[in-house]
């Protein structure tokens, strides 16, 4: 459904009663604009512009201050991303513990540089500023997966043993 | 988590329960006592009341600032036509810290019950609480604990047979570290970029929507139970008097046991790194400790000793508790690459908002680049020093500087920076190439 819309152009939110219990819940419209934005990258994997135009229209702001709003944000994204979304994180703890030797590492074996998706559409890679599990360092967020305390093997192991 | 048998004077407080199984849970909570100062404040005491017991406890804000959180709440206009709003700062984003993680994971009524006592405290009907996204697993650990806590009567209309009423909402943001600033959560909140406001008007007096808010980070708001509980004097009497209290610790970097520490306010530094993280990893020595996070003032081996962990000690030696994020550094690290660590931190949260910082961060990481593969210029070190005196303008913190941006964000930027090259000045000047060609400006004839 959603894949027919896209190729479409067009956007519609798959629970529209989710869109209401959103809006519901603040006392004025614009605040409803990151869970809305959140919604639709679950759902879409991205934020699409036809999607933007429907929460400006939502919240009653012009579709740029959506986008304002949106761009600041490091993990809106306005491109699809892969199926696994790696974030090494690469602060100090992080680092003192071998985060840059696993991100030079997770670049190796993908193939990729930060920021890049390899070829197949799996993995999308990140580099991350704290995470916020200084104390199970070196981290590296798959999805919304924390992985602790890795090295380059049990890193090995985890991304060969995802679908 | 874990709990040091060295301070048997010390009972752990916000950390008491958290070994016990589900310990995230209405019914585990409610075993341990939970909820009873709600009963306790909803059934006996007046907002009036509880603000009083809050100041006279000292409490001081465990986020970053150390305001103290009566005086913060006594400056909510009495108001009535104004709704007035409570958020719970759960976006915990300074490098080194993971104490509200804890709490979130395994203390979440803690937290909800302090939301709770604070929102009536200051006549507020709506509370948020403000997440970051990527606590994904916390995120859903606090929507569950909503739903059961509207079940129980703990929330919504009429609460425990009182007539007062609240309703919170969770709100997720979406990676950037800025909007753990206070005023930078409110245009968050309200669906913008996460740009500081200017002070004053403070939130408390104009916040979210223009209304009286006020911000509390998740620990200061896990600590209210048990002052309404045990009283003013109870909390006073842990630590030293004028920022008192059972704190959260996080210990990492180079240490053998990193994790959150529960201690007294005020407990030596080196008891935390040798005792409770049980030394520095693999026999090495120890070099440097940044006290409260990156924003922090770096300390040397040196200044460690006989150091005390709060906020008056922490200040007394220039630098900060901050949000008690403590980052162990061995005699292997780089002091340089570690700086340049930081500074590439700070160039990537800045909001851009100010010029000094956005330029500034970015030319920090340039230089200190530069100095990383030894091409560093003679005048390097001066220039590192000007760009922070000119993002932080800390030429003499004993006159109370106050930064040269919106928010405290420069200085944040300015104290690390400028510490690490002041206190490791020669690791610096190493990096200083003086076969660098000087290239001199082309005259324009």
């Amino acid at each position: 459904m959603s894949e027919k819309n896209r190729s479409k152009g067009l956007f519609e939110f798959a629970n529209p009663s989710r869109v209401e219990r959103i809006l519901s819940r603040y006392p004025d419209k614009r605040s409803a604009t990151l869970p809305l934005l959140h919604l639709v990258q679950s759902q879409e994997g991205y934020i699409t512009p036809v999607a933007i135009e429907v929460i400006a229209q939502l919240v009653d702001v012009h579709p740029s201050e959506i986008m304002d709003t949106l761009s600041f944000y490091t993990l809106f994204s306005t491109e699809p991303k892969g199926k696994y979304l790696l974030q090494v994180c690469q602060t100090l703890s992080c680092s003192l513990n071998g985060a840059d030797e696993l991100a030079d590492h997770v670049c190796r074996k993908l193939d990729i540089q930060p920021g890049e998706t390899t070829e197949d559409g799996k993995f999308t890679l990140m580099k991350a500023e704290c995470l916020g599990s200084c104390d199970t360092a070196p981290v590296i967020l798959i999805n919304s997966d924390y992985h602790e305390r890795l090295t380059a093997e049990k890193l090995d192991k985890l991304l060969d043993s995802l679908p | 988590m874990r709990q040091s048998d060295n301070s048997p004077m010390f009972n752990p407080v916000l950390t008491r329960f958290m070994h016990l199984d589900n310990s995230h849970t209405l019914n585990v909570y409610r075993s341990v006592g939970g909820y009873a100062a709600l009963e306790k404040v909803l059934k006996t005491k007046t907002p009036g009341d509880v603000i009083e017991e809050i100041k006279a406890s000292n409490l001081r804000g465990r986020g970053g600032a150390g305001f103290p959180t009566g005086i913060k709440w006594e400056f909510v206009p009495k108001d009535p036509l104004k709704p007035k709003y409570l958020i719970s700062n759960a976006d915990e984003s300074e490098p080194g810290t993971f104490k509200d993680r804890l709490i979130l994971n395994k203390a979440p009524h803690m937290m909800l019950e302090g939301m709770i006592i604070a929102s009536y405290a200051i006549d507020c009907h709506q509370a948020f609480i403000y997440i970051r996204e990527e606590f994904y697993q916390e995120y859903k650990t606090l929507e569950n604990m909503v739903k059961e806590v509207y079940h129980a009567n703990l929330l919504g209309h009429n609460i425990l047979a009182s007539n007062y009423q609240l309703d919170v909402v969770i709100h997720r943001g979406a990676g950037a570290y800025i909007c753990g600033e206070e005023t930078a959560l409110l245009d968050s909140l309200e669906g913008r970029r996460g740009w500081p406001r200017f002070r004053p008007p403070y939130p408390a007096i104009e916040g979210y929507l223009k209304c009286p808010t006020v911000v509390q980070n998740v620990e200061t708001l896990a600590c209210l139970p048990e002052i309404m509980n045990r009283g003013a004097d109870w909390f006073k009497s842990i630590g030293p008097e004028k920022g008192p209290g059972p704190k959260l610790f996080c210990l990492s970097g180079h240490i053998n046991n990193p994790g959150v520490y529960e201690a007294p306010m005020g407990i030596p530094l080196t008891e935390l790194i040798y005792n409770y993280g049980e030394g520095i990893r693999n026999k090495r020595k120890l070099k440097a400790v940044l006290p409260g996070g990156v924003s922090s003032v770096v300390l040397t081996a040196d200044e460690v000793e006989g150091l005390n962990m709060d906020f008056d000690s922490l200040a007394a030696k220039r630098t900060i508790l901050g949000s008690a994020g403590i980052i162990v550094m061995d005699d292997t690290v780089d002091m340089v690459n570690a700086c340049l660590n930081i500074a590439r931190f700070f160039a990537h949260e800045s909001c851009g908002q100010c010029t000094p910082c956005r330029e500034g961060t970015v030319w920090l990481v340039k230089i200190l680049t530069r100095l990383i593969h030894k091409e560093g210029r003679r005048r390097d070190i001066d220039l590192l020093l000007d760009i922070t005196e000119n993002i932080g303008g800390l030429s003499d913190l004993s006159k109370g500087s106050f930064g040269k941006t919106i928010c405290p964000f420069g200085e944040a930027v300015a104290w690390p920076v400028r510490s690490f090259v002041e206190k490791f000045e020669e690791e610096f000047f190493a990096c200083i190439s003086d076969n660098k060609t000087i290239y001199k400006a082309a005259v324009i004839s």
